[in-house]
């Protein structure tokens, strides 16, 4: 255990917002489902006892007849604002003058940084180079992404738990958000955290070794199938498109089915499903399958298994 | 407390010179200006009744008014993207976090902070690592401003991502917000191109390289880069395709600098600027912050619009 390299990594200026981050995602995840627990209990409470629904406040928050429903925002609201300016202000002085803007020598083309990584919040997109050519990784996935989160209003038709916090009510949404939100900061936490020089996997605490040299034989899912089951014809050329083809194929109708099984399993789900148009369907299929399951599918099958190209065509390669 | 007036009956007329006569005139003059100053001085007590203090504030800020409240929101420029009055539940700390807020708010400190650097700064080769020695040794709280910069920086994308995170849990991009959640996803986009320009600027290694890696891949952009599926096809060259546009040229060098100045400095907080209006605008008009709302039953579910 190499307490040294964990420290020089996690003390580099440049990622001590991800620290920061290591425990303010855990605390406002917390934070945020325990109000979503109250609100449930509460839910549940008023579901089994309506008469109690038809005169309770509906909120957890407490309220008594005879209070004003809306506060003036001068000087409730504001004097808020003006205290959480003072704090951040504070903050940010503080920080400031404890830690010292990174600057590493002048620029120098003929010296490449090893590791060169890009600043913590696009080691996410650095990371995917891994697992998918760049016209993928830093192009299309970004946009899908992108798009994905823009589409995720329209395609979301349950109208319950608009603004309140609940988990009851939105199993769905959030798990689907939740599978995004989760690989995205794992994948962040790997190129921060684990990736050393050459982009050679480190464990935490391992040392860095700048000699270190990765025996990896990557093969093609169509070669692994080839060489591990006999299937030697899969190599050639007219097989191995179809067989990829194939594989990508079979792995949207996969995922697909098992997105509309979990979509139809309680009677509150079936009921959402039909107050969904055929549109907001396939759009969240597509966004869900490309983003949500092929990543960290991908993710494993390189990891794990070696796995360069599913798919090999003599265009482009997935 | 009115000054004795020295009485002219008494003297014989006889007597004053016209010298004399001036002389009295003058000091009757003087005194009633000085009883005129006392009595408009003890108006400037209050200086809220100034006519000077009533054009530039408009209305009373006597805060016991209910009608004043108000005004002191909507007749203030700075603070009538506010509504007047706001959901009782609202200004609790526990539902919103203060992301959004705390989120603007540190774009206006980045403003600030990077005008002040831009006074200390040239987009060139020769200069810019040479600007930043200067600003970190000899400018007087140079460490502090660029220090606050970069913090600020780092700091406005987590809150960004957090603001994101609650409004997810909170349900609030919902209707009839999913159009604002759209213009929240662009100006986090924003905020990231925002940061990665920026990272170029000191012109060190750090930034070169992590320039150098990023741009690599619009290389691989479909179509528009040289080296990306059917790029090459469509006559797409280093030196006329998506990267050679963003770098102004076929390396990270000189033009690369100033165009991502100029997209740090200006292009991007332009854009990012109206973005930013119509979300805030957009909010209101949506009907303001969505809660707490009051939970809603599966029972009391609405049919399909």
């Amino acid at each position: 255990m190499d307490w040294h390299q964990l420290w020089v990594i996690t003390s580099t200026p440049d990622n001590i917002p991800i620290v920061a981050m290591l425990f303010l995602v855990p605390f406002f995840t917390w934070y945020g489902l325990k109000q979503a627990r109250e609100n449930d209990q509460l839910i549940e409470q008023l579901e089994d006892d309506p008469q109690l629904a038809k005169t309770h406040h509906r909120k957890t928050l407490p309220w008594r007849p005879g209070w004003a429903r809306e506060l003036h925002v001068w000087p409730y609201l504001v004097r808020v604002e003006f205290l959480a300016a003072v704090i951040v202000t504070v903050i940010l002085f503080v920080w400031s003058i404890t830690l010292n803007a990174p600057l590493e020598e002048p620029a120098n083309p003929n010296l490449t940084m090893n590791p060169s990584k890009a600043p913590w919040y696009f080691l996410g997109l650095q990371e995917m180079l891994v697992y998918f050519d760049p016209w993928i990784a830093g192009v299309v996935m970004p946009s899908l992404i992108m798009v994905g989160l823009m589409v995720f209003p329209y395609v979301d038709s349950n109208p319950l738990g608009n603004g309140y916090y609940t988990i009851k009510q939105r199993k769905f949404a959030l798990a689907m958000f939740g599978i995004g939100w989760v690989t995205w900061i794992l994948l962040i936490i790997i190129g921060t955290f684990i990736r050393g020089p050459g982009w050679i996997w480190f464990w935490p605490g391992q040392t860095w070794d700048h000699n270190a040299v990765v025996f990896d034989r990557n093969v093609d899912l169509h070669d692994w199938f080839a060489q591990n089951l006999g299937l030697t014809f899969l190599s050639s050329d007219p097989f191995k498109f179809i067989f990829g083809a194939l594989v990508v194929g079979g792995f949207f109708l996969v995922c697909g089915l098992f997105l509309h099984w979990l979509m139809t399993r309680t009677e509150f789900d079936r009921k959402l499903l039909a107050r969904t148009s055929l549109l907001q369907y396939v759009t969240f299929q597509f966004f869900a399958i490309t983003v949500l399951f092929a990543l960290p599918v991908k993710l494993l099958l390189r990891l794990l298994l070696n796995i360069k190209y599913v798919w090999v065509t003599p265009w482009f390669n997935v | 407390m009115q000054p004795e007036r020295p009485n002219n009956d008494d003297k014989v007329a006889g007597k004053s010179s016209t010298g004399v006569v001036l002389l009295d005139k003058a000091r009757d003059q003087g005194l009633a200006l000085k009883d005129r100053a006392l009595e408009e001085a003890k108006a400037y007590k209050d200086p809220q009744q100034t006519q000077l203090w009533k054009s530039i504030f408009r209305v009373s800020h006597d805060r016991s008014d209910p009608r004043n409240r108000s005004l002191a929101i909507l007749s203030n420029v700075f603070l009538h993207l506010h509504p007047a009055k706001i959901n009782r539940d609202a200004v609790r700390y526990g539902f919103t976090w203060g992301m959004g807020g705390i989120t603007f708010y540190l774009f206006i400190v980045l403003t600030f902070t990077g005008v002040l650097l831009m006074f200390y700064y040239h987009p060139t080769k020769i200069q810019a690592f040479r600007d930043i020695l200067y600003l970190e040794h000899d400018v007087p709280f140079g460490k502090l401003l660029r220090n606050m910069h970069r913090w600020a920086a780092h700091l406005m994308v987590i809150t960004t991502w957090l603001h994101m995170f609650r409004v997810v849990l909170t349900g609030s991009y919902k209707r009839p917000r999913e159009f604002n959640w759209c213009v929240g996803v662009v100006l986090l986009v924003l905020t990231l191109l925002l940061s990665f320009t920026g990272y170029l600027l000191p012109d060190d290694q750090l930034g070169f390289w992590a320039v150098t890696v990023g741009t690599n891949m619009a290389r691989a952009t479909p179509l528009l880069g040289s080296e990306g599926p059917f790029g090459p096809q469509l006559g797409m060259t280093p030196f006329n395709d998506v990267r050679f546009g963003l770098l102004g040229g076929s390396i990270v060098d000189s033009n690369a600098l100033l165009r991502s100045y100029i997209w740090h400095c200006i292009g991007i907080p332009l854009v990012a600027s109206i973005f930013m209006a119509v979300h805030f605008w957009r909010i209101r008009k949506d009907g303001g912050i969505s809660g707490p709302a009051p939970v809603v039953l599966e029972t009391e579910m609405k049919g399909k619009k």
